[in-house]
């Protein structure tokens, strides 16, 4: 699934290192597996739903200790093959098992430039704890390894002893980032790494792309987001915000400034809209323009100059994890009803089982196999209600789910004065638009090759959302690293040859 | 941050800044825009960019305070920094020689015309400019207009300067008299509605620069989401200029009364 990176007698050095042995040695496989998983101790709902504190509260020293002791620490981790960045999974897991909290966080910052974001947005459900050998062989809940993580990376901020990876000299080689997410973070993270000055440039005046518009305080504190990139900035990282690259600097001034390499992750951006009656009427919004007005625009503090609707009975359509973060966003600013309308059922839902879980705890509604065809105004041009088409499901898709279909002459109108339409992105076409020769897909994603991401213009490449078109946070990180890899690899034949 | 340099006023509520901004003077084209932001609870605010000054390294912006977020703009000094302005945004305005163009701008509109004006000049063609305004205080940038076109007619409401009336009556004073080629139109939604419907009759094609709300100004919200020949589109990205004979000016002037009651 993923391009490996990391060299198995590496892996099994350091497995074999005496600490590990004796760790293991330490108790019996059985009493580990009897330990039951460890249960994140969150806000009560009615609580949370009044402000926008973060929900999962971490866990204790002593839960992580323990949930670390139920690791088997595999011979062959199937856990790792499931992480798109290749955390030493075993390791950093067993660093916290034995009470080496900050030498866990190292670990976790080997491979991952943002660990403390990962730990609490990845869906680990998919990746490495689907992989995890009590889900596999014990039919057993897996290790809690999105909380531990979270757990050495909260340890480690908390402390004030962030520590910076190994670094190598510098080399004088500039390379230039595109965009400040989770792909062009992890990309200057790892090229910094290697002793190249990274400069990241950032359209918006603020560093982290969707971890500071798009996902919400309640999930993702920007405090978290921000040591991350303080990280970097120590690093010698240098970020320029308030600048776009093909429009206020083109292609040809970032080669003149003397950059020897250009990574593209400029994200989806573009909003996607249904194109079905009403849908511009006012109150009808994209989950970008509402996440990014309370997000990033402060919009629901008085203070904030950026005003935002605070619906009453809002509407949010869509399943995945945008639509969960803005919906429980509507429930924080007061909305009475706040509805997820769902074409498909809860089973094919692309969200974390846990936003649907927190959402549901919060008092959120399900309309399930629902689907919008018309919003309907009130004289003012304001949305006052919505025509929903019942669905049901037929064969599966190309996706693999099953596609949902209507169920003839069943439509129902349900009275409403917001929608948030989140039923995905499109490639932002402003930066590939900008670069003439650049190879781009019908749908407007950015051609690379598969291995190292290499653009069709040989010292451009590409990751993320721009090229995926719309994924998660931790795949574009993947890319960011792989890239960064790639792009080094070439970058050294070229002083060589 | 960046440095404003000059500040001139045009009337009580509408003023000229002169802004430090090296790289966007240096890239933007007629017909751009910035997003600015004042303050770090400000909003972000699309404005066109009315002239660039390369060798300076400034941009000028004309702005109207009618809301929060522009008369806390207009209230900075010179010496006082705006705190983020980027840019140039939008597609520039695509200039060739036409022949005869009009150009007409409504208030404030009459700054982001400027640039068009003069390349339009510069193009080859005979550039004949109507600036409207209520009274005679609010017309701005006459002379240089004059500069830069074949011929200037000025209306006012009151008729305290140039002819009596509203800007589609000098529109439509041209169009009779010669043949015109193409119309370019920049001011109040209202006003390009009315100029779009006038030049709509007469066959005469028409480009509107439009300038809704927006948050991010690079495609990434929608805010700014207009219907154009019936299919949606951004004006930050797709516009902000478009074929004002396909644009639902109804449609554009209702979703500018979005936040009304929010704000």
């Amino acid at each position: 699934m993923f391009v490996r990176h990391m060299n198995k007698e590496e892996l099994t050095a350091q497995r074999a290192e005496a600490w590990r042995e004796e760790l293991r040695r330490s108790r019996k496989a059985k009493e580990r597996t009897d330990i039951p998983r460890v249960k994140m101790t969150e806000l009560d709902p009615a609580y949370r739903v009044t402000n926008k504190e973060e929900v999962n509260c971490g866990l204790t020293r002593e839960q992580a200790v323990l949930e670390a002791t139920r690791c088997l620490d595999c011979v062959e981790p199937l856990c790792m093959t499931g992480c798109p960045v290749e955390i030493n999974i075993p390791k950093f897991i067993k660093n916290i098992e034995r009470g080496d909290f900050l030498a866990a966080a190292r670990t976790l910052k080997e491979t991952s430039a943002l660990p403390a974001v990962c730990g609490r947005v990845c869906p680990q459900e998919r990746q490495c704890e689907s992989k995890c050998f009590y889900v596999q062989k014990l039919k057993k809940d897996p290790i809690a390894i999105g909380y531990l993580e979270r757990f050495a990376a909260d340890y480690e901020q908390a402390s004030g002893e962030v520590a910076l990876p190994a670094m190598q000299p510098d080399n004088g080689i500039k390379i230039a980032v595109v965009g400040s997410g989770p792909c062009g973070l992890s990309f200057a993270g790892d090229m910094a790494k290697r002793g190249y000055r990274v400069t990241v440039f950032e359209a918006l005046h603020e560093i982290g792309g969707v971890l500071k518009y798009g996902i919400p305080e309640f999930r993702l504190p920007n405090r978290i987001v921000d040591v991350e990139i303080d990280s970097l900035r120590r690093m010698g990282v240098e970020f320029m915000t308030d600048c776009i690259v093909g429009k206020t600097l083109s292609y040809d001034d970032l080669h003149e400034m003397g950059f020897k390499g250009i990574m593209v992750a400029s994200g989806a951006g573009l909003p996607r809209f249904m194109n079905i009656p009403g849908e511009n009427l006012n109150g009808v919004m994209s989950s970008n323009e509402y996440l990014t007005r309370v997000n990033l625009m402060d919009a629901a503090n008085p203070e904030s100059d950026t005003p935002v609707y605070k619906g009453h009975r809002v509407a949010v359509i869509g399943g995945g994890n945008t639509a969960m973060d803005s919906v429980r966003t509507a429930r924080r600013l007061g909305a009475e009803r706040a509805i997820i309308v769902y074409r498909r059922s809860e089973e094919e839902m692309p969200a974390r089982k846990e936003e649907i879980h927190h959402a549901k705890q919060e008092g959120v509604e399900f309309l399930t196999l629902h689907n919008p065809i018309e919003y309907i105004g009130d004289e003012r041009g304001r949305v006052c209600a919505m025509k929903l088409q019942k669905m049901t499901l037929g064969e599966p898709d190309a996706s693999g789910r099953r596609s949902p279909v209507p169920i003839p002459g069943a439509v129902e109108t349900v009275e409403i004065d917001e929608v948030i339409v989140s039923v995905g992105v499109s490639p932002n076409p402003l930066v590939p638009r900008a670069i003439d020769g650049l190879e781009v897909t019908a749908k407007g994603t950015i051609v690379v090759d598969a291995d190292t991401l290499q653009s069709s213009i040989a010292d451009i490449y590409a990751g993320g959302d721009i090229v995926r078109g719309g994924a998660t946070v931790i795949l574009a990180m993947g890319d960011g690293r792989r890239a960064a890899a790639a792009m080094h690899e070439a970058l050294q034949k070229r002083q060589g040859a | 941050m960046n440095k404003i340099v000059a500040k001139e006023h045009f009337s009580e509520k509408v003023v000229k800044l002169v802004v430090e901004a090296p790289l966007i003077a240096r890239a933007r084209k007629a017909g751009h825009f910035v997003i600015v932001r004042v303050g770090e609870k400000g909003e972000r605010i699309p404005l066109t960019i009315a002239a660039a000054d390369v060798e300076a390294g400034t941009i000028t912006l004309v702005v109207q305070a009618v809301g929060k977020s522009s008369s806390k703009l207009c209230a900075l000094n010179p010496g006082d920094y705006i705190t983020d302005v980027v840019g140039p945004l939008g597609k520039a305005t695509h200039i060739e020689r036409f022949g005869t163009v009009v150009c007409c701008g409504g208030g404030v509109g009459c700054a982001p015309l400027l640039p068009i004006v003069a390349a339009m000049k510069a193009a080859g063609n005979r550039v004949i400019t109507v600036l409207a305004a209520r009274t005679k205080e609010l017309i701005i940038l006459e002379e240089q207009m004059r500069e830069h076109s074949d011929e200037v007619i000025i209306m006012t409401d009151d008729g305290s300067y140039g002819q009596k009336g509203l800007v589609t009556q000098g529109v439509e004073e041209v169009i009779n008299r010669e043949k015109v080629d193409l119309c370019v139109t920049i001011g109040p939604a209202v006003m390009m509605k009315f100029v779009s419907q006038l030049t709509q009759r007469y066959h005469v094609p028409t480009v509107a620069s439009l300038n809704t709300i927006m948050v991010d100004g690079t495609g990434m919200c929608g805010a700014c989401r207009i219907t154009v020949g019936g299919k949606t589109r951004f004006v930050c990205i797709d516009g902000p200029e478009f074929d004002a004979h396909q644009v639902d000016f109804d449609e554009m002037l209702m979703r500018l009364s979005s936040y009304k009651d929010v704000e």
